[in-house]
């Protein structure tokens, strides 16, 4: 166990950092905002590793899926950076490892579909109270932080309107 | 009253005037974009926003008066957040009635401004009272937010939009400090909670605790950056300048004030005892030595009346800070009603610049002030009396006398000799710019050739004629201020408390029972 968190929190930890310096350093602004996707997987994966199972698919679903698409939404609807740049994918040996990466991938669905899946671990009832640990400080402790934070957003989105509906 | 914090209904009952701020900013966001923009309806919104604000103050002075206090939480139940509540109240009482006039003006039919000052004034009353870094962080950016967007409203000149763009990436930035500093502190102490940090920080000290004392330099950055502290000042003369006059007016009142609260609630709540000696302590001196200098001395070449009281602004942040430095209880008055004065003075003097500035905000050169003795004696009077206030000249100047005589006696009182001497002879050279405005009102004739100014509107008219005489009177009997300022201090206990192991220094002395 020890070694093996070890191991793996240096490895995502180093990932997350690279990720993050590519992600500042890119000149494309799809190609930075890809490295970012990366960064919250990373993050997501380190999570994952303190138990925060809920925050880690959260963090993959919010940041990377949601925020990130529509970030690079409008980062293609305005156009910026130019085809060239935005193909990352080159050559011949790229399309093929991602092809195999792809294959593996859905070959994996494919026998977890099955359930062909060899058990690793141990049959146990699956912890149900995952989001608990989260609801209840954020709704006691954190009660006040939470309920301005709305009000913090509401603050954001009435500014941001105020800001683009005045084209004076 | 005593509201216990641990309970959602306590905390509510505790947060009433914060409750009525955002909940009447709701309603009035409905209601100013229920009917299309007019003039009227823009009107209409700023008296219900006013309102607002009002019917908060009532809140506020009933908590005070029935002295409430509370257990230990999130918040702080003490006089000193009630003061600061009633002065930022104040100010945006004064914002939204300048904003209003400066908004038929320019032709800004947007009533959603009065909202974002609602919301950014619950940002500061939330900051007045946070005993947590994580209600300060969250105060800190409600306020920033709202007025990033008022900075940048009028988008017609460049300059305003320049103003705006640098002063929300400059913020972010600061925030980045002031985020990392919290997380560091949080890392050091285990807690965001300003009492359980000072338990830790007297317990283990403060030179034992490496990352605290990170921790804490990036919330000073970050703090001085907000409080536009020299060398953190940068942005302050580029924004004020360019912001529309009514929110440059707030953020140099309000905004400042709100700042100064949560730092110094900070600096005695989670940092007791680093205030005596140490590192942190010095750099705060610094900080305030530097601040005075360089904003007196640059304000002297200011030409332009808003980039003058910008670097008047940032002087007066170091005369504050000399305030926060002592951080005795008379210390802590001093700084309440140096706040005072100062929101007054601010406030006026910004609502004579926006009487004189025409529509798209010409004749803001100091210039464009000669001879107004002539042509609007009462205008002139009333600038003379702001600009004696910051200078801090005794009787014509009013409070503001006052104000700087009670920092200069805490800071003897705690025998700061060379602070003492840096704050006088700063202020000797601030008479080189106030006086000079002075001068040139009454002295100079009027330009050639150059029109009447046009009426002053009627809101912005009774801000002046009200700052002016309450400045004034209160300069001549100032203990009722006096008594308010020092009843409403934050209580810590004296030095030799902080070397306790469990100094009960942290708790106010309202909340001990």
């Amino acid at each position: 166990m020890g070694y093996f968190y070890q191991i793996n929190f240096y490895i995502f930890g180093l990932l997350a950092i690279a990720s993050a310096l590519a992600f500042v350093t890119r000149k494309s602004p799809v190609a930075a905002a890809l490295w970012l996707v990366n960064t919250m997987f990373c993050l997501s994966a380190l999570y994952i590793m303190m138990d925060a199972q809920f925050i880690g698919a959260i963090q993959v679903l919010v940041y990377a899926g949601a925020i990130m698409v529509v970030f690079l939404f409008v980062v293609m609807l305005l156009n910026l950076g130019h085809p060239s740049d935005i193909a990352d994918m080159r050559g011949t040996w790229g399309k093929l490892i991602a092809a195999g990466i792809g294959v593996v991938l859905l070959a994996q669905i494919l026998v977890i579909q099955r359930q062909r899946l060899p058990r690793i671990v141990p049959d146990v009832e699956a912890p149900r109270n995952v989001i608990t640990g989260i609801a209840q400080p954020l709704f006691n402790e954190y009660l006040l932080a939470f309920e301005v934070t709305s009000v913090l957003l509401l603050a954001a989105i009435v500014g941001a309107v105020l800001l683009a509906k005045r084209r004076g | 009253m005593h509201y216990d914090l641990a309970l959602p209904s306590g905390l509510m009952a505790a947060l009433v005037p914060e409750i009525i701020v955002v909940s009447g900013a709701m309603l009035l966001l409905l209601w100013a974009v229920w009917r299309p923009e007019s003039d009227v309806h823009q009107r209409n919104v700023a008296i219900g926003a006013a309102g607002v604000t009002l019917l908060a103050a009532a809140a506020v002075v009933y908590y005070m008066v029935s002295d409430a206090s509370s257990g230990p939480g999130v918040i702080a139940v003490d006089r000193f957040r009630w003061a600061s509540d009633l002065l930022f109240l104040l100010a945006t009482l004064i914002a939204i009635a300048l904003s209003s006039d400066f908004s038929k003006r320019e032709g800004i039919t947007t009533a959603e401004s009065h909202v974002l000052i609602l919301l950014a004034t619950s940002g500061m009353m939330l900051l007045a009272a946070a005993r947590d870094l994580i209600i300060l962080f969250l105060g800190i950016e409600l306020m920033s937010i709202s007025v990033y967007v008022l900075a940048g409203l009028y988008r017609r000149s460049a300059r305003a939009s320049e103003a705006a763009l640098k002063y929300f990436l400059l913020g972010a930035f600061s925030t980045g400090f002031l985020l990392y500093g919290i997380a560091l502190v949080y890392g050091a102490a285990g807690s965001t909670n300003f009492t359980d940090i000072g338990r830790v920080v007297s317990e283990r000290g403060f030179g034992a605790l490496p990352m605290l004392q990170i921790g804490l330099a990036l919330l000073v950055v970050g703090f001085a950056f907000k409080i536009g502290a020299a060398p953190f000042h940068m942005w302050t003369p580029d924004v004020y300048e360019g912001a529309p006059t009514p929110y440059t007016a707030y953020m140099a009142a309000g905004v400042k004030a709100a700042a100064f609260a949560a730092f110094i609630r900070v600096w005695l709540e989670a940092f007791p005892g680093t205030i005596e000696f140490g590192p942190p302590y010095k750099v705060l001196w610094w900080l305030a030595v530097a601040t005075m200098v360089i904003g007196n001395v640059v304000a002297l070449a200011q030409k332009n009346v808003k980039r003058l009281l910008a670097y008047s602004s940032i002087a007066h942040a170091g005369y504050i800070l000399v305030g926060v430095l002592v951080a005795t209880p008379l210390g802590a008055s001093a700084f309440l009603f140096y706040l005072v004065a100062y929101t007054l003075a601010t406030m006026g003097a910004f609502a004579v610049v926006i009487a004189l500035e025409e529509v798209g905000e010409r004749n803001q050169n100091v210039q464009d002030y000669a001879g107004l003795w002539r042509v609007r004696p009462w205008l002139a009077i009333a600038m003379a009396v702001f600009m004696l206030a910051l200078l801090g000249f005794p009787i014509a100047g009013g409070m503001g006398f006052f104000a700087k005589w009670y920092i200069l006696q805490a800071a003897l009182d705690r025998s700061q000799f060379y602070l003492s001497v840096y704050l006088v002879l700063t202020s000797v050279v601030s008479a080189g710019y106030y006086l000079s405005v002075v001068m040139v009102m009454f002295m100079r004739p009027r330009a050639e050739g150059a029109p009447l100014p046009s009426r002053v509107p009627r809101a912005t008219g009774i801000v002046i004629a009200a700052t002016a005489v309450v400045l004034l009177v209160f300069g001549i009997f100032p203990s009722p201020v006096l008594r308010f300022a020092r009843d409403n201090t934050i209580t810590i206990a004296p030095p030799s408390a902080a070397a306790s192991p469990r100094a009960g220094a942290l708790v106010p002395a309202a909340n001990s029972h």
